[in-house]
């Protein structure tokens, strides 16, 4: 069992085709697995349909692929602080299902879980909800909501093991976990690979049998949004 | 004279009971934080993944994998956790979140609250707003009390699509407090700001409430 690939082009290898879905991890620019999006532009593979809570910032993340005219449709809770998405959405280019963040998370969790719809009150009475089944449970109304399962799972994680074992690092974590059981194949990139049983077993995020393929991406040239600092009191 | 941006944040921190759970909006509602009342201690929760928030970080010890639901940089504290986004959503839909508070561009008198869309205009998305407000206890919204065109903000219907509908427990304004017991209940005219009186609050109202 050979996870370890030696880039990102040869860890997408016969696993991109024109059409399919993605789901992306990251939320914002934290977390993104930026060299398998590098790897996905790069390939001109097109008509792409994306789950990702964001897409990226001009020419950064997911900006990426709006920037070559990859996608198609964008599945994502947030989209601001992106001009050629809005440029896109606004001249009809661009297919936008936008979905409640929340929603999305467990969409993907359900998918990988074998779950093909949950019920959920979020969205219930808004535009979210037209068009879907409605159930009462308990004097409450629920929306139906569907399962998300891709054909490719990309994420970021922070350090694997040879066996894909996989841990995050602090708030880098968020959809990447859930996007990575949501599909056929997941591809994971991550900052350092080390041997199998450096790990502590108990403190796992990922599961190995979830990372079918892996690279190591290193160096990292992390992008903050916003920074935001306080000042060191006078000594 | 009507509260600064500063003074509803202060009045929503009067809000926080000691050992709540709270998740804060961005914009004003970021700043209760900076008036949580003494011997009080609350956990705010960040729906990227992420228990006990603690301050913005010192400059140059800023982490980018360290950030809030604002893509801010933040930095933890000894009693913080991490988890994913399906866990965080867990806790907010499933009722463990105790408070939030949240701006709006709209609220109606039942309670529906607007504040992701406005259609060919702003087209952002609704981010986890849906989801809290579907999933927390309870609802405070902090917002200006008209718009900058000096329309009002708190009115019978909303007009713009709805983040989530008779949700809102307490509304505060730069001029005044509304708040009702329930969902089934009108809004309660029950703090005003200093030197506003209920007239300048009517005048620039068209919700029904009572007083």
């Amino acid at each position: 069992m050979q996870k370890i690939y030696p880039d990102a082009a040869s860890a997408l290898e016969g696993l991109l085709f024109d059409g399919m879905h993605i789901c992306a991890g990251g939320f914002g620019l934290c977390g993104i697995p930026e060299r398998l999006i590098d790897a996905i532009r790069d390939a001109g593979t097109k008509d792409l349909t994306i789950a990702s809570n964001n897409a990226g910032i001009d020419g950064e993340g997911l900006g990426k692929l709006l920037r070559t005219r990859q996608v198609k449709k964008m599945i994502s809770s947030y989209v601001g602080e992106n001009k050629e998405f809005e440029r896109q959405y606004l001249a009809g280019e661009l297919e936008v299902e936008f979905c409640p963040q929340g929603t999305l998370a467990e969409r993907c969790r359900a998918g990988g879980a074998g779950i093909p719809g949950f019920y959920t009150k979020t969205g219930v009475g808004t535009q979210v909800a037209e068009g879907k089944a409605h159930k009462d449970f308990d004097g409450q109304t629920y929306i139906l909501e569907r399962g998300i399962y891709a054909d490719l799972c990309i994420i970021k994680g922070w350090k694997a093991d040879t066996s894909g074992n996989l841990i995050f690092r602090k708030t880098a974590r968020n959809f990447n976990q859930p996007m990575a059981t949501a599909g056929k194949i997941c591809v994971a990139e991550v900052e350092e690979i080390v041997e199998t049983g450096s790990l502590d077993p108990d403190c796992i995020h990922l599961p190995g049998i979830y990372v079918k393929r892996l690279i190591c991406g290193a160096p990292y040239d992390k992008k903050i949004e916003f920074k935001t600092v306080r000042e060191r009191a006078a000594a | 004279m009507p509260w600064t941006r500063d003074d509803m944040a202060a009045r929503a921190a009067k809000e926080l009971k000691d050992g709540y759970y709270v998740n804060l909006g961005i914009g004003i509602p970021t700043l209760v934080a900076n008036h949580v009342p003494e011997g009080i201690e609350v956990t705010l929760q960040s729906e990227n993944g992420m228990l006990g928030i603690g301050p913005f970080p010192f400059d140059g010890d800023e982490d980018p994998d360290l950030i809030n639901a604002g893509k801010q940089t933040i930095s933890e504290l000894a009693s913080s956790s991490y988890f994913s986004s399906s866990d965080s959503f867990a806790m907010i839909r499933g009722g463990h979140i105790d408070l939030t508070v949240l701006g709006a561009m709209e609220i109606a008198e039942n309670g529906d609250i607007a504040n992701w869309m406005i259609p060919g205009k702003m087209i952002k998305g609704m981010g986890g707003a849906m989801d809290l407000v579907a999933g927390v206890k309870k609802i405070i919204v902090v917002m200006e009390h008209t718009s900058k065109n000096g329309d009002p903000k708190f009115i019978p219907a909303c007009t713009l699509p709805l983040t989530g509908k008779n949700v809102v427990d307490m509304i505060i304004t730069d001029l005044c407090v509304f708040q009702r017991p329930d969902h089934d209940s009108p809004f309660k005219l029950i703090e005003l700001a200093p030197g506003v009186t209920a007239e300048d609050v009517a005048a620039k109202t068209t919700a029904h409430y009572t007083t």
